[in-house]
């Protein structure tokens, strides 16, 4: 694309797709911040009138909302932890030669092919139901009393499961990075008189830096909006314990039918996004240059 | 010293190396060479301890050293690819063998200051490796090794990846360093004028298998079998079969091109093929009928061209002569 002809004709090709594009982004957008500005309730059609902030107002100031948020928070940052530690220990685990490497790593995508709905299904009837599932048959063999996971630790059950879906993406992802890692590095640092611990957090643990960014960053924008988890496990409670700030839209424009309030929740969450895209790209950002 | 008794090293059903005795003095240079797949790094990694052996014995220092983890040995070893840790600075990568003893932060530095001031990496200390040229990272992975004080270097082949100029730079300062810290060596090269330039102490390697060792003169001069005196020399000495060889009692003969005169009344006579001007020496290519093509190491001066008749005499005393079974006869 050398010449101001072909740079010309590049910007015309390209241009439907680059419009087609904002266009998917900016209309929805659009009519969310509408709506926002809206008195919009489902069972009351046709009597919508502006009023402005009010939405935000009582959005914000509804007592679920604070609630949301740190669940949210906590729940993105609980999911976290748990993939990066846990994928780089599953890593560094596959990446020893071992009989049946290959259908091993197959398998150990398979959980993130499995859709949130039906694994949270599966998780909630098959694991952690207190009379047929599979920790309470444990904890009555060892005489314990089933633990009622979904009711007396929500938030903590609903990351487990989004954390069990999320860890294959991690570890494949620490697994390539840990393969691409320099063998006569490794080696030297043998020689060096580096321990096993020592070469892991000198050598490997800076060599993935760039890979666990790359997994937080993905993550994080997928774990802002967790839902379907949460909708077919606890339906965000009991009371607001599970609910995160997408539940808490869901909940406000379809279970209270008020659209304009679930809207407003909608922008505080994309600003929520956003702040938080602002301050991963301040403290990480800079592992992604090369 | 380094004492290798019956080491042998296969991997699953492959010999790689079949059983080697091999003693290094004190404070010698000496350096494996061979045609790649000899098993030079091999038996250098057997020595360094990344690899275990499959049998005999390697001792340092009178120490039996065969089943001591690498670190233990008191080795430091240079790697053809520098193997440096890209996240680190120059100072720290030097100093990462320093601190992992949990040396004294003072004396660490100390150390890496000195080794700096030998490798002139003074201005390049807060550098990371990505930001140096191939000779300055050459020289970090040497400064890293010398900080340790081992009892002897090894070296993987450090100037393969180098340009040729600097190849022959860096090879200097490798001998000079040396001479200065006067610490065993080990340097593993395919390439043979590495080793001819540098070594104290040969090791031609052939198949695993030690095919001679010596001072690279010693090589040169004679050669134990056509192995080694196919390999070391460059150009490659001419080897003569047939009833040429039979006149002199041998299978094969051995003459080095710098030891052919061209002369008018010498005893073979030849057509040039190929004749390359170097300015010093020119090497003429001549196809000698029943001797084979030989090559021919004339003067810088000497104007010859495709086509023309040379007659050539081999320098009395510098026909080396080999037997059936590919050995030197006396």
């Amino acid at each position: 694309m050398a010449t101001a002809h072909s740079r010309t004709a590049a910007r015309l090709m390209l241009s439907p797709a680059v419009i087609l594009l904002l266009l998917w982004m900016i209309v929805p957008l659009g009519m969310t911040l509408y709506f926002s500005t809206l008195r919009y309730n489902l069972l009351m059609p046709g009597m919508e009138t502006f009023v402005g902030f009010e939405n935000y107002y009582y959005f914000v100031n509804q007592p679920a909302f604070w609630a949301a948020l740190s669940n949210t928070l906590i729940l993105v940052l609980g999911v976290l932890c748990i993939t990066v530690v846990g994928g780089i220990l599953l890593a560094l685990l596959m990446d020893q030669p071992f009989w049946g490497q290959g259908i091993v790593r197959v398998l150990v995508i398979a959980p993130f092919f499995v859709m949130p709905t039906v694994s949270a299904l599966v998780w909630k009837n098959m694991f952690m139901n207190p009379v047929n599932g599979i920790f309470a048959h444990i904890a009555k063999a060892l005489g314990l009393p089933p633990f009622d996971f979904l009711s007396h630790a929500p938030l903590a059950s609903i990351i487990l499961i989004v954390a069990w879906q999320w860890l294959p993406f991690a570890t494949l992802i620490l697994l390539t990075a840990l393969q691409s890692l320099d063998r006569e590095q490794q080696e030297a640092a043998e020689m060096d008189g580096a321990n096993g611990f020592q070469r892991f957090f000198y050598l490997t643990v800076p060599h993935l830096t760039r890979s666990i960014t790359v997994v937080i960053l993905i993550q994080t924008i997928f774990l802002l909006s967790v839902f379907a988890e949460i909708l077919v496990t606890t339906n965000g409670g009991p009371g607001t314990a599970s609910t995160n700030l997408t539940y808490l839209v869901y909940a406000q424009s379809l279970l209270n039918y008020d659209v304009g309030g679930g809207s407003a929740g909608g922008i505080i969450a994309v600003i929520l996004a956003n702040i938080v895209a602002i301050f991963l790209m301040r403290m990480i950002g800079k592992n992604l240059e090369a | 010293m380094i004492t290798l008794t019956q080491v042998r090293k296969s991997f699953g059903e492959v010999d790689v190396i079949p059983g080697i005795d091999l003693a290094i003095e004190d404070g010698e240079f000496v350096v494996f060479v061979g045609p790649s797949g000899c098993g030079k790094s091999t038996l250098l990694r057997l020595i360094a301890g990344l690899e275990d052996t499959s049998g005999g014995i390697i001792s340092i220092d009178g120490v039996d050293a065969t089943d001591l983890p690498p670190a233990k040995r008191r080795l430091a070893m240079v790697f053809q690819s520098y193997a440096l840790y890209p996240h680190m600075s120059v100072r720290k990568n030097i100093a990462f063998p320093l601190k992992m003893a949990g040396m004294d932060p003072a004396e660490q530095e100390r150390r890496v200051n000195h080794a700096a001031k030998i490798l002139n990496l003074g201005n390049y200390l807060d550098r990371r490796p990505g930001q140096l040229s191939g000779g300055q990272r050459q020289r970090v992975a040497i400064g890293r090794a010398i900080v340790r004080e081992p009892t002897a270097f090894l070296f993987d082949e450090p100037l393969s990846n180098l340009d040729a100029a600097l190849r022959v730079s860096m090879r200097q300062e490798i001998s000079e360093l040396h001479q200065s810290l006067k610490t065993t060596m080990i340097y593993v090269t395919h390439d043979q004028v590495e080793a001819m330039t540098m070594a104290d102490k040969i090791v031609v390697l052939n198949a695993g298998r030690i095919e001679q060792v010596g001072s690279p003169m010693e090589l040169y001069r004679s050669p134990a079998n056509l192995f080694v005196a196919g390999f070391i020399g460059s150009p490659k000495m001419n080897l003569i079969e047939g009833p040429e060889a039979a006149k002199h009692a041998a299978t094969t003969i051995g003459i080095r091109p710098e030891h052919i005169d061209i002369s008018a009344d010498g005893p073979w006579e030849g057509v040039v093929g190929l004749s390359e001007h170097l300015g010093s020496d020119t090497f003429l290519k001549v196809n000698a009928g029943p001797l084979g093509t030989l090559t021919v190491r004339a003067g810088g001066e000497v104007m010859m061209h495709p086509g023309d008749t040379v007659r050539m005499a081999p320098q009395p005393g510098k026909l080396l002569r080999f037997g059936a079974d590919g050995k030197a006869m006396a």
